[in-house]
């Protein structure tokens, strides 16, 4: 298991050393700050062996949170645990820096002591955490309240007390998908696909059993099936409309995975996703598909080189979603030769400009219509060099938002069910939002 | 309230001003004090002088203040276990306290102050909290035990806990399971063989209960616990899988890869016709492909592992390439394991678009990615033949970008396209030819000549390029070397008139001025089979060669199975057993996957392609191992492990430290440097009739895998040496190597049964110590140890029998840059006894750039031992500046005594009286004297000719020889006019010393 834990500053000084274990010396914290952080070369692994001895690092801005270990440890883990680490300090004080991470060291031992025991990772949910360490020194607790977070940081539902209580019982359903293209120049798609989110914002009382519906092909098929043949015994005639709700398209997803208060064999044998969400935010589910992606945009690009001192670029970007929508935030990212001595852009929307420090042109559009084209024209002056090797020509990403699901995705329904209290799932106020984001967004050229 | 303040002081007087504060009334200033007395503990200063005015502090109401001191008291009680016990009581208290919190609070601390003398007054508290009503508790207590067992196992099993361990995985607490199964994991694995997690049907049915209802950690627990389990049949192994799959729906990643552990485990068990074994198949490609959107870390831990469930079951990621494809800013890390991924799953269906992927990675800027892109594409050549030809076309196109890492990675895959394909695309050498100057590096100059040598008829100007290879022939890596080496004799064999000289230049180059023992082996079985029989010699080199493997880079399949067990572990990540970097007991167990029962066995058989689990050896992928492995290997295959006991080789591995120059340094060293100690031949000694199996020297000359070679009859690559039936080689060296070379075959048979050394040592003995004058046979002298290898002194020799006393005679040369004095000299225990019969005499200092020549008389009254090579001797010398060591071969003729004439009666009696397997037979060729001259040069060398007889034209020399110890050897002679090879039959008693003999014959009569 884990045998201790640095975190240093970008300096390689140590700010934080626990030491779980007995075969993790003083030295290894020098080790680590030696052999990974003041190496001469970029560190190719994140996970590097010095000596017989495992370290497993990740960054957060300039903040080193290192693992070591001498055993052979769940490496999988180890990392989900720096991850889960990094989230507890943010959710505790904010971003982690140096600074922050001074002015609470006391609180990162105690939340160390508490969430790694031995090297193992204990229950590390704030929900549950943020009941008993605190940073306002000890509150007195009764015997109840001490049971109550004894049983809620051991128990099943380790991520949610009992007795919340809201005037009015909200919630707020947040699809972010974030869209991946990689396309030739020619215009094939090398490759496509939509890892999405859904996050959820609970503000509701009590212990409420939750039920959250999408259009998922496996389940619409599923109800299809059954329904037509409840039609068929009723008796009635086959109206043609064996797929479901009319006209509500179904999606494929590749796979999902699942924040941990949602059912896992329950969705595993009847695909249903009921769970009793934490309070506050919690990110219920991520998914993936691949099949039928609405791509919002597409780049055609066009480089020509002109001799050995200039390029003429031309790039169209073509909106592909319904007139009626507004993407936003729409960037083109296209990358220059670092020899690149002067630009002239011309473009029909939005700003361009020429960024010497990025080795790209940048064009901006805040907003354009679905069904809409534009078009940026670049000559690029090239300084003779002989260096050898050709420009490696990256590709030009493209950034934006859409209000849309890329993917298709749309909630059915997230139903609410308090046993205990008196509110039904039509007083609880709903509110659903899409918005689809370029990920890496990128046609070669 | 800001902390960061703790961390400025740096003030002198710290240590006395924190005392004080640390004694202070207010509890908030002992907090403040404590605080910075941690935050002074973690840049790493030494508070531990404060031991017990923190301690002070412990008893306190205040859970903070009380965490920090117990966070002191984990780093210093160490060093202060005294002053530990004070704590003692505090914590037997606090286990008492009604706050579970603060009850928890102290027995996970108390494990973690590692004292002996303490712990055995935590028993009694733990023991109270391993039953404590409250689960928070009760698993901190479970890892507790875990904890005081890694300090004293012996005290755990003796109070019981791992019995209250175990009764824990029935808790009904999920965590407390958790934690419990975690704990008992850990201490089973520090005792391999005893039962502690006794899984069992019923206790497996508590574990997957508990999975659906614990953390993510403690899910992580179970299912790691889980994959140790072996079910009892195929049903239970479905049973459990039907329950794991769930998991691979967990936003945690690890709890995915453990779940994937233990199903690719599981799977093993279940009969391939099964359904649900195709359902299984099916259910695990997405949650694999949805890692790879995981942050970049655990990517690349996925990719890790993938690439070892790829090799496994290469069925489950077969459609789903494109994940795979790199992404530009991904890190470099995740793109270098990608490309291995990609290289694996590609397939005629997707080779299309792989090879258009790696063609845009050619172009990156990270040479080490594009190396292996370029790399890539030469191994979708091999792997889809159909690809082959759009495979060669770009990495032509790349070689004409002419970047230098690129054209050399080239170059080095084309010669792998080359051999998979034989007479296909030699059209494109002209096009590498062409590059020939711009590579510099080993690997790329070897493929290169490697190519220029396979196909020196197509290339006009073959043996220019090569001779041009040759100029630095000694600046050039073994690994070029070796192939230039093979080229030329190839080239040689090929276009043998043009050659010659070249052949000759490259032999001695890699025979007589090289100290590389492969490079010396290599070239003298070159030499003794272009001098021999240069169609044997075709036949070998040019040997039809095996075709190389289409998967590469393969884990040989029992450790790929013992990594699928380790998925997800830090051993998945490395790709190495965890035996190879964990210390201690842990993780030497070795994990395997299950066979397969009963109802499976049917079905299994047909399915070859999955016998990876061992069961099919016939199935196991032929391994291309890295390039790094593969020098040498030539050698290897039929001789046993290589010896340093040549002269020369010799003394590289004989440089050891150490002050005494007696047998102790020597002896240690020959249990290191020498091959088992086989007996030279006890049985008796082959007579000439039957044929000596001969030596089977598979040859492969781009030094491909020896998979292939052990595995599959050498009947192709191979060719037999048999006893030459003409005299003398049409081609030959120097004219001293030449003619001691043209009698080395008639050697090979006799020393076949040998140890290797003993063939070895013939080698070198022939190469060094030819050339003897008239009277007694006294070797050139040869440079023993090298002034590099011993600190500037050189040291070289020869041994002479003068007036009936044995001499050694050195030449001391000093090539460094101060004085040497005090010299000594010490021989290891030896076949013959031979020991110094006086002091090294150097009276006067050695001075720099000095050369003396001493005379060592030595005696045969030493303590004896036998050698291999029997004339083996190994020898100290010490000076003032260290003791080295080296070891060299004496001329057995040395050893024969002046009175060493046997009366004819005795010799007859003798002769028949020894039995006629202790006869050998050898044949001596090339030789020109006639029986006469013959017989006075052996006198000389106190071979003493007793009678002859002429029958037919043909001389018959009966001779006889005595040994310093008192062996007797007899010999018969056999001349026959005009026919220049002698054959010689020796009788001796000892037959071991036949071999020695024989050579003191050979170089006697040549000189």
């Amino acid at each position: 298991m884990i045998g201790g834990l640095f975190i240093y500053n970008h300096k390689g000084e140590v700010l934080i050393s626990r030491v779980y274990r007995d075969d993790i010396g003083r030295n290894a914290v020098d080790a680590f700050r030696v052999n990974v952080i003041h190496a001469r070369q970029q560190v190719r692994s994140p996970v590097t062996n010095i000596a017989r001895t495992s370290f497993f690092h990740v960054k957060r801005s300039n903040i080193w949170l290192a693992a070591v270990t001498k055993q052979n440890v769940n490496a999988a883990m180890v990392f989900e645990f720096l991850y889960k680490m990094c989230d507890v300090m943010t959710a505790y004080f904010g971003k982690i820096s140096e600074e922050n991470i001074k002015n609470n060291f006391v609180l990162i031992y105690e939340l160390l002591d508490e969430i790694l025991d031995f090297g193992y990772p204990q229950n590390s949910e704030t929900g549950a955490l943020k009941t008993f360490i605190t940073q306002t020194g000890i509150k007195s607790q009764s015997k109840e309240e001490q049971s109550q977070i004894t049983s809620q940081v051991t128990g099943q539902i380790g991520w949610r007390r009992e007795g919340i209580k809201y005037r009015r019982n909200e919630l707020f359903l947040d699809v972010l998908e974030s869209v991946n293209l990689l396309m030739s120049p020619q215009g094939q798609v090398l490759s496509a696909h939509v890892s999405g989110r859904v996050v959820m914002k609970s503000y509701l009382s009590g212990m409420p059993e939750c039920k959250f519906g999408m259009n998922d092909k496996i389940v619409i098929d599923k109800q299809g099936k059954g329904g037509a043949s409840e039609e068929a015994a009723a008796g009635k005639s086959d109206l043609g409309g064996s797929g479901g709700g009319g006209g509500k398209q179904s999606i494929a997803i590749d796979d999902c995975t699942f924040h941990q208060c949602v059912r896992l064999s329950k969705f595993d044998a009847e695909r249903s996703i009921s769970f009793i969400p934490p309070d506050g935010e919690c990110e219920l589910m991520r998914y993936r598909t691949t099949k039928d992606i609405i791509l919002p945009f597409r780049v055609i690009p066009l480089v020509r080189e002109v001799g050995r001192t200039k390029l003429e670029v031309k790039v169209v970007i073509k909106s592909n979603f319904k007139p009626s929508l507004l993407a936003q935030k729409i960037e083109v990212r296209i990358p220059t030769p670092l020899n690149t001595s002067g630009v002239q852009v011309i473009c029909m929307k939005g700003k361009a400009k020429y960024k010497a420090s990025e080795n790209a042109i940048v064009w901006k559009i805040k907003r354009m219509a679905g069904m809409k084209e534009s078009q940026i024209s670049a000559e690029i002056e090239l300084l003779p060099t002989n260096d050898k090797k050709k420009w490696a020509r990256p590709p030009i990403s493209m950034n934006f938002e859409v209000p849309f699901a890329p993917s298709g995705l749309k909630v059915r329904y997230l139903k609410v069910f308090e046993p205990k209290l008196n509110y039904s799932d039509h007083d609880v106020i709903k509110w659903v939002r899409y918005i689809g984001r370029s990920g890496i967004y990128e046609t070669r050229c | 309230m800001t902390d960061s303040k703790y961390f400025t002081t740096t003030k002198k007087g710290e240590i006395f001003e924190l005392k004080a504060e640390l004694n202070s009334d207010k509890k908030e200033k002992k907090k403040e004090a404590v605080k910075k007395v941690i935050a002074s503990m973690t840049v790493g200063k030494d508070v531990s002088a404060l031991f017990p005015d923190v301690v002070n502090c412990m008893q306190t109401d205040n859970l903070e203040l009380k965490k920090l001191v117990y966070l002191y008291l984990m780093n210093y009680a160490k060093s202060q276990p005294d002053m530990a016990i004070m704590a003692v009581n505090t914590f037997v208290k606090d286990c008492e306290d009604p706050n579970p919190l603060i009850r928890a609070l102290a027995v996970r601390t108390m494990g973690c102050i590692r004292v002996d003398k303490i712990t055995e007054y935590l028993c009694e508290p733990l023991r109270k909290c391993l039953k404590d009503e409250d689960p928070y508790v009760r698993k901190t207590a479970a890892v507790c035990v875990a904890k005081l067992h890694d300090i004293n196992a012996q005290l755990v099993e003796d109070q019981g806990f791992l019995d209250t361990l175990k009764d824990l995985i029935s808790d009904s607490n999920p965590m407390v399971v958790a934690n419990a199964v975690a704990a008992l994991s850990e201490i089973a694995e520090s005792h391999p063989n005893s039962n502690l997690l006794d899984l069992n049907p019923q206790s497996i049915n508590k574990l997957l209960t508990a999975l659906n209802e614990c953390t993510e950690w403690g899910q992580i627990f179970i299912l790691d616990c889980l994959a140790n389990y072996t079910p009892r049949d195929d049903r239970e192994s479905q049973s459990i899988c039907e329950r794991v799959t769930p998991r691979l729906s967990h936003a945690n990643s690890a709890v995915v890869l453990s779940a994937v552990k233990v199903l690719m485990k599981f799977m093993e068990m279940l009969p391939k016709d099964l359904d649900y074994y195709g359902t299984l198949l099916k259910k695990l490609a997405p949650p694999l492909v949805t890692l790879l959107s995981a942050e970049p870390e655990l990517q690349y831990v996925a990719l890790r592992n993938i690439n070892l469930i790829v090799q496994k079951r290469p069925e489950i990621l077969k459609h789903e390439m494109k994940v795979f494809f790199v992404k530009y800013n991904d890190p470099i890390y995740v793109k270098l394991e990608k490309l291995d991924i990609m290289i694996r799953l590609a397939s005629q269906a997707n080779i299309a678009q792989v090879l258009a992927e790696l063609k845009e990675y050619a172009t990156e800027v990270d040479v080490d990615f594009v190396r292996k892109a370029v790399r890539a594409i030469g191994r979708c050549a091999i792997k889809v033949e159909q690809s082959a030809e759009r495979c060669v076309s770009t990495l032509l196109d790349l070689i004409q970008t002419k970047v230098n890492y690129v054209v050399q990675e080239a170059i080095v895959v084309i010669k792998d396209i080359f051999r998979k394909y034989p007479n296909k695309y030699e059209s494109v050498i002209a096009t590498l030819c062409e590059n020939l100057d711009s590579l510099d590096e080993p690997e790329a100059r070897a493929a290169m000549i490697w190519i220029v040598g396979e196909y020196a008829e197509r290339i006009d100007n073959a043996d220019e390029l090569l001779e041009s290879f040759l100029e630095g022939f000694h600046d050039e890596s073994t690994q070029v070397q070796l192939q230039l080496l093979t080229a030329i004799v190839k080239l040689f064999l090929k276009k043998p008139t043009e050659t010659q000289e070249l052949v000759q230049q490259v032999l001695s180059l890699a025979t007589q001025d090289s100290d590389n023992p492969d490079l010396r082996d290599r070239g003298y079985i070159y030499w003794r089979l272009l001098s021999t029989d240069p169609v044997a010699a075709k036949e070998v080199v040019l040997a039809e060669k095996p075709l190389i493997s289409e998967e590469t880079d393969l884990i040989e399949p029992t450790l790929l199975e013992e990594l699928i067990c380790h998925i997800g572990t830090l051993a998945s990540v490395y790709h190495k057993p965890p035996s190879a970097f964990v210390e201690g007991s842990r993780g030497v167990m070795h994990k395997r996957l299950p066979a397969r029962t009963g109802s499976g066995e049917g079905t299994e058989c047909p399915d070859v392609g999955n016998a990876a689990g061992g069961s099919a050896p016939e199935a196991a992928p032929s391994i291309i191992p890295s390039q790094g492995d593969l020098l040498g290997d030539l050698l290897n295959l039929d001789l046993a492990p290589p010896t340093t006991t040549g002269p020369t080789p010799s003394t590289s591995g004989m440089q050891m430290g150490g002050m005494d120059l007696l047998g102790g340094g020597l002896e240690s060293l020959m249990d290191e440097s020498e091959p088992p100690h086989v007996p030279l031949r006890t049985d008796p000694p082959q007579s000439p009739s039957p044929q000596p199996p001969s030596p089977v020297y598979t040859h492969t000359d781009y030094t491909y895998t020896d998979y292939s070679h052990t595995d599959s009859p050498p009947d192709h690559s191979s060719t037999e040496h048999s006893p030459p039936a003409e005299l003398g080689g049409d081609i030959g060296g120097s004219p001293a190597m030449g003619a001691g070379f043209g009698a080395a075959p008639a050697v090979m048979p006799a020393s076949l049964n040998a140890p290797v050394g003993g063939g070895l040592g013939d080698l070198f003995d022939l190469g060094g110590g030819v050339g003897m004058p008239m009277g007694a046979y006294i070797p050139p002298k040869t440079v023993w140890l090298p002034a590099m290898k011993a600190k500037g002194l050189e040291i070289s020799g020869t041994f002479a029998r003068r007036a009936g006393v044995i001499q050694m005679e050195l030449v001391l040369t000093n090539k460094a840059m101060s004085v040497m004095t005090d010299f000594a000299i010490q021989f290891n225990r030896n076949s013959f006894g031979l020991a110094p019969a006086g002091p090294l005499q150097v009276l006067t200092p050695l001075g720099p750039n000095q050369t003396i020549e001493v005379s060592l008389p030595l005696s045969t009254v030493g303590p004896v031992m036998k050698m291999d090579p029997l004339n083996n001797l190994q020898v100290a010398v010490k000076n003032n500046i260290d003791v080295f060591y080296f070891s060299c071969q004496y001329p057995i003729s040395m050893l024969f005594v002046e009175d060493g004439k046997m009366e004819r009666q005795v010799f007859l009696a003798t002769w028949k009286d020894i039995p006629n397997d202790n006869e050998s037979q050898f044949q001596i060729q090339d030789c020109h004297l006639n029986s006469e001259a013959a017989s006075n040069k052996l006198q000389g060398s106190n071979i003493f000719t007793i009678a002859k007889r002429t029958v037919e034209g043909q001389d018959m020399l009966y001779m006889s020889i005595k040994l310093s110890n008192g062996i007797w050897v007899l010999a018969e002679l056999k001349v026959q006019a005009g026919n220049p090879n002698y054959t010689i039959s020796l009788k001796c008693r000892a037959p071991e010393v036949s071999q020695c003999v024989f050579q003191c014959y050979e170089a006697v009569l040549k000189n």
